[in-house]
């Protein structure tokens, strides 16, 4: 039956002894385990695509949607996390591999005539494999990912001449990066990018197919061998710890999120991704007008060389024993690499953002005033759900599902004697106002305040509004300026620092002007609750 | 000469499994990874599983009240509230039932008609007793229901549909 079908196979399509041509070709003596590194770079590719594919499908690819869909992908969709992480992990190990294929290619002196072009098109691979990291960077459109690009977009632009149409071309404008570098990088993410290299790749198949697998000077006079079945189950062997080790990162080196971008945050301080930092490192050791030097020309030379070393090493092929100057080049490159990096890293502070940041929901109510969360409390404490429970009909109009249509005077009025029988009310006229606003307002944040927000949070906007913070402390747009803004104080404070700076303000901030506030401790701990709640 | 042969097609046989092997476990630790991610339910976070609706007391025996209520609607990434409504009745036993306010033939939005007693839909006329059973014209099967509970003499909705 099989055989009826293969047979079948053959005489219509000719695939069956395609497959056999693919796997006896005729490989030297010597290829062993050093090249396995092309079939797994080539394999890490395929997972790129796969897991991507996977990604798209479940991804708003809008600055407004892409960081929602990237959390629904990382905590709602089964198995989100897992492609998430292997596709994350797997660019990195995309860029480890190409460079290990290519560092054992130089020590052997590979690209050596007349696999030049061979040599050339990888070349072009390795640059297509960071710039996939680059422009993949900018999708989950976090903190991270924003000012970063921001960061590659003004690199972008420095070379004179050329510089502004780059940055035209990348979707600059204003000097700000946005919605159209986004659709430009992720065009180019999926679609440009990829398309070049499955081109690039099938030319780079063919040539190492034209010219065969380099051979060392002890093949001659030995006996080919065919490619399979050691050199197949080597790869397979290779291809199959890289899909283990990918996995194993995948589960348990968790990739976060952060914050949805936030272009008014000044105080992010971006990074690149780790295989970029050298480069990042060198851009920081010229200053001024210099600057073009490290983050265009240098680079630019290194590729050039890079490009040019099979015409650079024109000599016969050697022992691989024998390449010592190669062996000293690589060796030479690690260490600068590793040096630029080193650096990087031990002079960039650390992120002060957490990093799952973005993962967790949004809570709506607490990016709303002070004001309109504490009158969630006035409503409570006011009664008010004895006629108007929320969310169902009942004595008085529900206001959850509909706003009062009320003029203020009526609603104040009513406030202060809701019906013949009520007790008095005893709010102040600040308060009635507030709670205008919340019966009259109907939105999904001052809904999600009514529905959601912690009654520790509410009591805490109680008592910042009661002790006039706001007078003072800026906090989702309203109070002064005085003090210090109250959005984003969970990134810069501990909660302990918090609660001790309320009773002695000059103990933790030299020359502070703020009185202290002696707090029962149960308030003390409500108002912090509430802060450390307030978004960036 | 025969034996070399035979060790020859052995040792290639033996790889030939192991690479099928390592072939099979790398395409499952993909693939099943991926069938989950693409045909499992996701969770569903703050989607609502019962929305309380009507106080059961206020219900009128016998005669269906149109209810409105608002109810979240989780569509991938995002969530929105949504105004709905649904047919609700109680009958003499004090059981109610709410039904999804479209018409079971072509979707249209039905009404009650109290003089004639029975739920009619405007487009094609297909009307319904008030168990939602089919009176007349072209619905293809009764009502559909919501599936209710009562609570502490409130009526809860979920927006899963029973269909008859």
């Amino acid at each position: 039956m099989f055989k009826a079908i293969w047979g079948w196979l053959e005489e219509r399509t000719g695939i069956p002894s395609g497959i056999h041509h693919f796997l006896d070709e005729d490989i030297p003596a010597s290829a062993g385990w050093h090249q396995v590194f092309g079939s797994v770079a080539l394999f890490a590719f395929l997972i790129q695509v796969a897991t991507g594919l996977l990604l798209a499908l479940n991804f708003g690819s809008t600055p407004g949607e892409a960081h929602a869909s990237v959390r629904y992908i990382m905590t709602q969709v089964t198995g989100g996390a897992l492609i998430r992480g292997l596709h994350h992990w797997g660019s990195s190990a995309m860029v480890i591999v190409v460079v290990l294929h290519m560092v054992q290619v130089s020590l052997w002196g590979a690209y050596k005539k007349p696999r030049e072009a061979t040599w050339m098109v990888g070349c072009v691979l390795l640059l297509l494999t960071m710039a996939f990291g680059l422009s993949g960077y900018l999708l989950p459109w976090d903190n991270k990912s924003y000012w970063a690009t921001t960061v590659t977009a003004k690199i972008a632009a420095l070379p004179p001449v050329a510089g502004p149409y780059v940055a035209r071309l990348l979707g600059v404008q204003g000097g700000a990066i946005g919605v159209v570098t986004f659709a430009r990088f992720y065009t180019a993410h999926i679609m440009l990018l990829p398309l070049v290299t499955v081109l690039l790749i099938g030319a780079h198949l063919f040539l190492v197919r034209k010219h065969g697998v380099t051979p060392t000077p002890e093949d001659a006079g030995r006996p080919k061998k065919k490619f399979f079945p050691e050199q197949v189950f080597r790869d397979s062997v290779a291809v199959f710890v890289f899909t283990m080790a990918l996995v194993l990162m995948a589960n348990f080196a968790k990739v976060g999120l952060g914050s949805m971008a936030d272009p008014t945050d000044t105080s992010f301080v971006p990074r690149p991704e780790w295989y970029f930092l050298f480069l990042f490192q060198t851009l920081k050791l010229f200053e001024g007008p210099l600057e073009v030097v490290g983050a265009v020309i240098l680079p630019t030379l290194g590729l050039i060389a890079l490009i040019l070393v099979p015409f650079i090493d024109r000599g016969a092929a050697m022992r691989v024993q024998k390449r010592t100057v190669a062996m000293a080049l690589v060796v030479f490159c690690a260490i600068g690499w590793a040096g630029l990096t080193q650096r990087a890293i031990a002079t960039t502070p650390a992120d002060a953002e957490d990093p799952e940041a973005g993962l967790k929901p949004p809570s709506l109510w607490a990016q709303i005033p002070a004001e309109e969360v504490a009158a969630v409390g006035y409503f409570r404490k006011d009664n008010c759900a004895r006629c108007h429970v929320l969310g169902r009909s009942s004595l008085g109009p529900d206001l959850a599902r509909e706003a009062s249509t009320k003029s203020p005077d009526w609603l104040l009025e009513h406030f202060a004697k809701p019906a013949p029988d009520a007790p008095d009310s005893q709010l102040t006229g600040a308060q009635m106002k507030a709670l205008v606003t919340l019966v009259t307002k109907r939105d999904e944040k001052g809904l999600d305040a009514w529905q959601s927000a912690p009654i520790e949070a509410v009591s805490g906007a109680m008592i910042f509004q009661t002790r006039q913070c706001f007078l003072c402390h800026q906090l989702n747009g309203i109070g002064g300026t005085v003090g210090p803004p109250m959005n984003g104080l969970s990134s810069r404070h501990t909660r302990d620092w918090i609660m001790g700076h309320f009773g002695d303000p000059k103990k933790y901030v030299q020359g502070s002007r703020m009185p202290a506030y002696k707090l029962p401790q149960e308030e003390l701990a409500q108002v912090t609750d509430y802060l450390l709640a307030i978004p960036k | 000469m025969s034996s070399e042969n035979s060790g020859t097609t052995t040792r290639r046989s033996f790889y030939s499994v192991l690479i099928n092997l390592f072939g099979g476990l790398i395409a499952a630790v993909i693939a099943i990874p991926a069938g989950a991610y693409l045909l499992l339910k996701p969770k569903n976070s703050g989607a609502d599983e019962m929305v309380e609706i009507a106080d059961v007391g206020t219900l009128e025996i016998g005669k269906p009240k149109e209810v409105v209520y608002f109810r979240t609607r989780v569509d991938g990434w995002k969530s929105s509230k949504e105004k709905t409504t649904a047919w609700v009745v109680k009958n003499s036993a004090g059981e109610v039932i709410a039904f999804d306010p479209i018409c079971t033939h072509l979707g249209c939005a039905y009404h009650w008609e109290d003089d004639q007693k029975e739920f009619l839909c405007p487009c094609h006329t297909s009307s319904f007793g008030i168990d939602g059973k089919v009176l007349g014209g072209p619905a293809p099967r009764p009502l559909d229901r919501y599936v209710t509970k009562i609570e502490g003499g409130k009526l809860l909705i979920s927006p899963d549909l029973q269909k008859a």
